[in-house]
């Protein structure tokens, strides 16, 4: 589904990832876990297609297109979803306004028809209700004065709400109580299915306890210098990033 | 293909600057004593009203045009402008809708205003102005039943030359400034709205204003009254065809609203912008004022501003009565190289008075965009409050806003508060509602209908949709 070869990005005059090779299969959950500033933040901002990052070399193929080449919209209408590790407020619009908007943009681009309020409605409610959200959070501004826990509950109800082939999570565990972190956890886990992907990228290891990832890789300096299985992230926990760096 | 075509290919984010081709009369440019006398005749006006215009012009004469807003133009030659002009007209004018000029319908339905009145939104009465003058009044026998007068003014004068007579030039004086000078001397024509005591307006009241003609400049001037305990909604939307020579719209509008009555007056303003470069467009100086005399009663001015080049007007709310309150909601958009110097005056006499203030100022291109605002308290406006809140959101940055609030306090009792922002629209808002699936331009709509939505939110349901549309179109191309 995903295949990044020798990926390198900046910012400025600063070369943030030095060669990333990753490949994601369909169903599969990779975790990307890593020290702060090892570049974790930057692949998914460079995948999801944030202008600023400057890719300088590698390539990005994503479902056999090249991503690299495609406009944020145009990833999500082609199946990418990224939860924002700092969700942004958009004053004076109401949450429902965006979560309707986007699910209509996407579908349209699906070649599925346009969702009527009342359809829209019932879809949403399911999906506020495994995510345990109160329907006022309908009626908020978006993520205007919601607290860090209730931004990512956002995030992973727009995730439900948009169901993406691919789905780049960015410390959605960052910020969430322990009852919030199994609420999001449980959430990512109903999307798992053989069509869809995740990465998750993390600093701790506390969500993949929930949600159990199939690969887990650690980023340091902009390069993988490890991958393994689960218990590479049980390794980590016990060692910290230094004892797999000096290893 | 014909240079017309052309252009409107070019420049196709103004759908309403075509030209009808119409026989017009139209007065030679000019303005002197004679062209006055001459436009008084034409409507056939009493000799107290052309006297009331000669009256005004000398004052004029006397006066200069004011200096002090932020926008910048080279002097207007008000020699060089045409004073008056009227689709020509088979006899007397029409009696009904079959009797106007095929044409004109035609240029209504263009604009998105059917005239025939099975088409119309429901709900809503319309009055066309065309260039200077009233082609129909529409839905005229329902509004006659409930008492209430719609109609063109020039009309006005001679089915109520009483009421015409008894306030006109009463809330904003013939001498108020240099345009309302102008105005009174000139004035074409415009809408009449009278309310009588007790009487709840059955429908929304409208005009539509177009200029049309070519170096000819338009003066409405519409005089609504609310008598006691009655209440109006009235909205005016105005267009014009793109031509690359500016045009001036110097209008008046008078309100009065008696004790317990209420006016709502809303606008959206499209008027031809000029081009990229700043080249053509309307000088639109307009002068809006309303007076609450009673106790308790309440003018609410609400405004979408996006067209015009240079936009220069302050709905303001003289409130003299106990208890009255004043309202001003304004979103000012000015893009390509538009000007805008636009916000209100609130005028605190009477005990008790309240008014609201909220200015959402936006500017992208080469936009500059200032709110001017007065809040004046006098002595024994005992408790007067005053909330003001001005935003400004600014896309790009080549664009400017400004906010000068003016202060004048006179009643130790009375309470103000005012609140000022100004914020970007920001490169991560933008990116996060992209992932989102939505295209750039489409973010940035629903970012900038978000700022706006309080004052979106006051204009009546069926303009609301409309107001959100045009912003649309006036902010396309303004990323990217």
């Amino acid at each position: 589904m995903l295949s990044i070869r020798n990926l390198h990005a900046r910012v400025g005059d600063k070369p943030i990832l030095k060669g990333i090779d990753l490949e994601v299969n369909a169903g599969e959950v990779h975790a990307i876990m890593g020290p702060n500033g090892s570049g974790k933040s930057t692949l998914s901002s460079v995948l999801a297609g944030r202008e600023d990052y400057e890719v300088t070399d590698g390539e990005v193929i994503y479902m056999g297109q090249n991503l690299l080449d495609l406009e944020p919209e145009e990833r999500a209408w082609a199946g990418v979803f990224m939860s924002f590790q700092y969700p942004v407020e958009i004053p004076g619009v109401k949450n429902i306004y965006l979560l309707k908007a986007a699910v209509n943009a996407i579908r349209e681009h699906r070649g599925l028809t346009e969702l009527k309020a009342a359809e829209f409605l019932k879809l949403v409610r399911e999906k506020l209700k495994v995510m345990q959200m109160d329907e006022a959070f309908l009626h908020r501004n978006v993520n205007e004065g919601f607290s860090g826990g209730e931004k990512k509950r956002n995030e992973i109800l727009q995730m439900q709400l948009l169901e993406p082939t691919l789905a780049l999570l960015d410390e959605t565990d960052s910020g969430l109580d322990v009852d919030a972190l199994r609420v999001v956890g449980e959430g990512i886990n109903r999307m798992r299915s053989p069509e869809r992907s995740v990465l998750l990228v993390t600093h701790y290891q506390r969500l993949l306890d929930i949600v159990k990832p199939d690969f887990v890789h650690v980023l340091t300096q902009g390069e993988i210098k490890l991958s393994g299985d689960y218990r590479l992230a049980e390794r980590l926990e016990r060692e910290g990033y230094e004892g797999i760096e000096a290893a | 293909m014909s240079q017309q075509e052309i252009d409107r290919l070019v420049d196709q984010d103004y759908k309403y600057g075509f030209v009808t081709d119409i026989e017009s009369d139209t007065l030679p440019p000019g303005l002197n004593e004679d062209v006055i006398r001459e436009i008084s005749t034409r409507k056939g006006e009493p000799v107290w009203l052309l006297e009331w215009r000669l009256e005004a012009y000398k004052k004029w004469l006397e006066m200069a045009p004011p200096e002090w807003a932020h926008v910048d133009y080279p002097p207007i030659d008000f020699q060089s402008i045409s004073y008056f002009s009227a689709p020509k007209k088979q006899g007397d004018g029409p009696k009904s809708l079959d009797e106007v000029d095929p044409a004109l319908i035609e240029t209504y339905n263009k604009l998105g205003i059917p005239l025939e009145e099975q088409k119309m939104l429901a709900g809503v009465a319309v009055d066309a102005v065309f260039d200077s003058v009233s082609v129909v009044t529409t839905f005229k026998e329902k509004l006659h039943e409930a008492g209430v007068v719609f109609c063109p003014l020039s009309e006005a004068v001679h089915s109520h030359p009483e009421l015409v007579k008894k306030f006109l030039g009463s809330v904003v004086p013939q001498n108020d400034n240099y345009y309302a000078a102008l105005n009174s001397a000139v004035f074409s024509d415009g809408s009449f709205v009278y309310i009588p005591k007790g009487v709840r307006c059955p429908m929304e009241l409208s005009t539509y204003f177009r200029i049309n003609q070519q170096n000819t400049g338009q003066f409405e001037r519409t005089l609504i009254v609310a008598e006691e305990g009655s209440y109006v909604s009235y909205l005016e939307g105005c267009t014009a065809p793109q031509r690359d020579e500016n045009q001036l719209h110097a209008a008046v509008v008078e309100l009065v609203a008696e004790t317990d009555a209420e006016i709502k007056y809303s606008t959206v303003q499209n008027w031809f912008a000029g081009d990229d470069d700043g080249k053509g467009g309307i000088y639109n100086f307009v002068t809006k004022r309303g007076e609450c005399r009673g106790d308790r009663a309440k003018i609410s001015w609400t405004q979408l501003e996006t067209g015009s080049a240079i936009t220069w007007k302050y709905p303001s709310c003289v409130l003299k009565g106990a208890d009255s309150l004043g309202e001003f909601y304004s979103v000012a958009v000015t893009g390509k190289k538009q000007q805008a110097d636009t916000g209100t005056k609130m005028i605190h006499i009477g005990p008790r008075t309240r008014s609201t203030i909220i200015s959402k100022g936006i500017s992208t291109a080469r936009g500059q965009n200032a709110y001017r605002g007065l809040v004046k308290v006098l002595p024994g406006a005992v408790d007067a409050r005053n909330f003001t809140q001005c935003d400004s959101l600014l896309i790009g940055d080549q664009c400017g806003a400004h906010t000068f609030p003016y202060v004048e306090a006179e009643e130790p009792s009375a309470q103000l508060e005012h609140e000022a922002t100004t914020s970007k629209v920001s490169d991560d808002q933008l990116f996060y509602l992209r992932t989102r699936g939505m295209s750039e331009e489409d973010a940035l709509n629903m970012v900038v209908n978000g700022f706006c939505k309080e004052v979106f939110q006051k204009l009546p349901m069926e303009f609301a949709v409309e107001a959100e549309a045009l912003l649309g179109i006036t902010l396309e191309g303004a990323v990217g």
